[in-house]
């Protein structure tokens, strides 16, 4: 469901620019909202989400999607955790249908998809990995890299049991926004996938704005 | 694929968990005694942990949001646990995880130990809990699970139903084991039974040994992508302690 946010840009506290291929980490506290903007269209913004003050509590699609009895994110999605405790909500989305389904590209998941020799094509769970790494304070590890959301992508199922992976919804300005239901670290891989249409095959900037509560 | 050499047996009542640690190699058959199981399944590398089975590579990977024969069983790393050699069921669900604590005191009421003894209501999520900690793992390495024999269709609008009657009563599933794998398992009901009493039905679990995936294997050619996933497979297999 698409729906417009009433929070005007130039009244962000927060903003900031992510290219392709980069990645965004930070704490969102609790009823600040985050929009990420898909700056030129078709990008994917691979998310996950921990309650910061208990990290092992991170989002879960599989609770999230159960509790909706859908599989798709749109505005109205209460993003669960493993315990069901919402972390976030989606309060606003003028795309209309978000993936949780396709998890986050890897090198070793490039390799079994497209050919063993896309061994050393970046991709996002390098982007998380190197992330944590950077930001030991959170104290995450390669365990806290549960399967996440991608914002943007287009990933039909079929009525059959089919998984497509299809040309994308979002276009250029169109955005996603957050309302943090508690203090959650928020990590952001912004896709640097070149082996499949989830971005159009051309890569491009997002934006980040918070508005603190 | 016939089982060779049976060398273990057991029937796990509904509501229970295990877990077993088993070699490259083994064959693990899983049948629904009396329909209606649930069984729900997770999968670690025994010499690494942090290698877990990662259900969106799975599906995506294979183009697929159900499982069946045919279909492999990822690890984040790009490897195979085990591939479903046989399914007489046809839909087994991958994405709606565990009942919990919660959701089984609001539909089937809370059956405490104290009071119930072993009829208590115990629940998916607090099941895997416990065989994780077993292994060290807790929290922090839960993934969406398997749930083998329940069946999740999802329409136009993304919305999902369960599939009453899915498993009929003698259906069975195999699974090869394509490298030594960790197995977690609980036969608690699917989050989205909507039966009106705590649905308690029984798996019966055989192990035997099994002949590696041959070149003309169905499981290695449903997809290109499993040919590819079985030579990083084996290069491990070949490569790595405690390998096959």
């Amino acid at each position: 469901m698409q729906r417009s946010s009433v929070l005007a840009a130039e009244a962000a506290s927060y903003r900031k620019i992510v290219a392709a291929g980069e990645y965004w980490v930070d704490v969102v506290k609790r009823d600040a909202c985050l929009r990420i903007v898909d700056l030129e269209g078709n990008q994917a913004a691979d998310t996950l989400l921990f309650s910061a003050s208990d990290p092992a509590d991170r989002y879960s699609i599989a609770d999230t999607m159960r509790a909706q009895r859908n599989v798709y994110l749109s505005a109205g999605s209460k993003l669960l955790s493993t315990a069901g405790n919402v972390l976030a909500e989606i309060v606003a989305d003028t795309v209309g249908r978000h993936d949780t389904l396709g998890g986050a590209c890897s090198s070793e998941s490039n390799c079994v998809r497209y050919a063993l020799d896309r061994m050393t094509m970046h991709a996002c769970r390098d982007s998380f990995l190197l992330a944590l790494a950077e930001h030991a304070r959170f104290g995450l590890t390669k365990r806290d890299l549960t399967h996440n959301i991608n914002f943007f992508m287009n990933v039909p199922v079929t009525p059959q049991g089919g998984l497509e992976f299809a040309d994308g919804l979002s276009g250029p300005g169109k955005y996603v926004e957050l309302r943090a239901a508690m203090d959650v670290i928020v990590l952001i891989s912004n896709c640097p996938q070149l082996n499949n249409p989830c971005n159009a095959y051309n890569p491009t900037p997002i934006e980040v704005l918070i508005w603190d509560r | 694929m016939s089982i060779e050499a049976i060398f273990h047996e057991a029937l796990i009542e509904g509501g229970k968990h295990w877990s077993l640690s088993l070699r490259g190699g083994t064959l693990l058959r899983l049948i629904d005694v009396n329909g209606g199981a649930n069984v729900g399944m997770l999968l670690y590398n025994p010499h690494n942990l942090l290698e877990r089975y990662n259900a969106p590579d799975t599906l995506k990977c294979q183009h697929t949001f159900k499982l069946t024969k045919g279909h492999c069983l990822y690890s984040d790393m790009g490897r195979i646990f085990c591939s479903i050699v046989e399914d007489s069921v046809g839909w087994h669900d991958t994405v709606c995880g565990n009942s919990n604590k919660a959701l089984v005191a609001q539909r089937w009421g809370d059956k405490t130990y104290q009071t119930c003894r072993n009829d208590w209501t115990q629940n998916g999520h607090d099941s895997f809990l416990v065989e994780a900690g077993k292994y060290g793992l807790g929290r922090r390495d839960l993934a969406a699970n398997v749930n083998w024999f329940s069946k999740v269709s999802i329409d136009d609008t993304g919305a999902m139903t369960f599939g009453s009657g899915n498993s009929p009563a003698g259906a069975l599933v195999d699974l090869r084991f394509e490298m030594d794998s960790l197995v977690l398992l609980h036969t608690c009901p699917h989050p989205l039974n909507p039966a009106a009493e705590y649905p308690r039905a029984p798996v019966r679990v055989q192990l035997g040994r099994c002949a590696p995936a041959a070149a003309d294997d169905y499981c290695r050619n449903s997809h290109p992508e499993n040919a590819r996933g079985m030579e990083l497979t084996e290069l491990y297999r070949q490569c790595a302690r405690g390998g096959i």
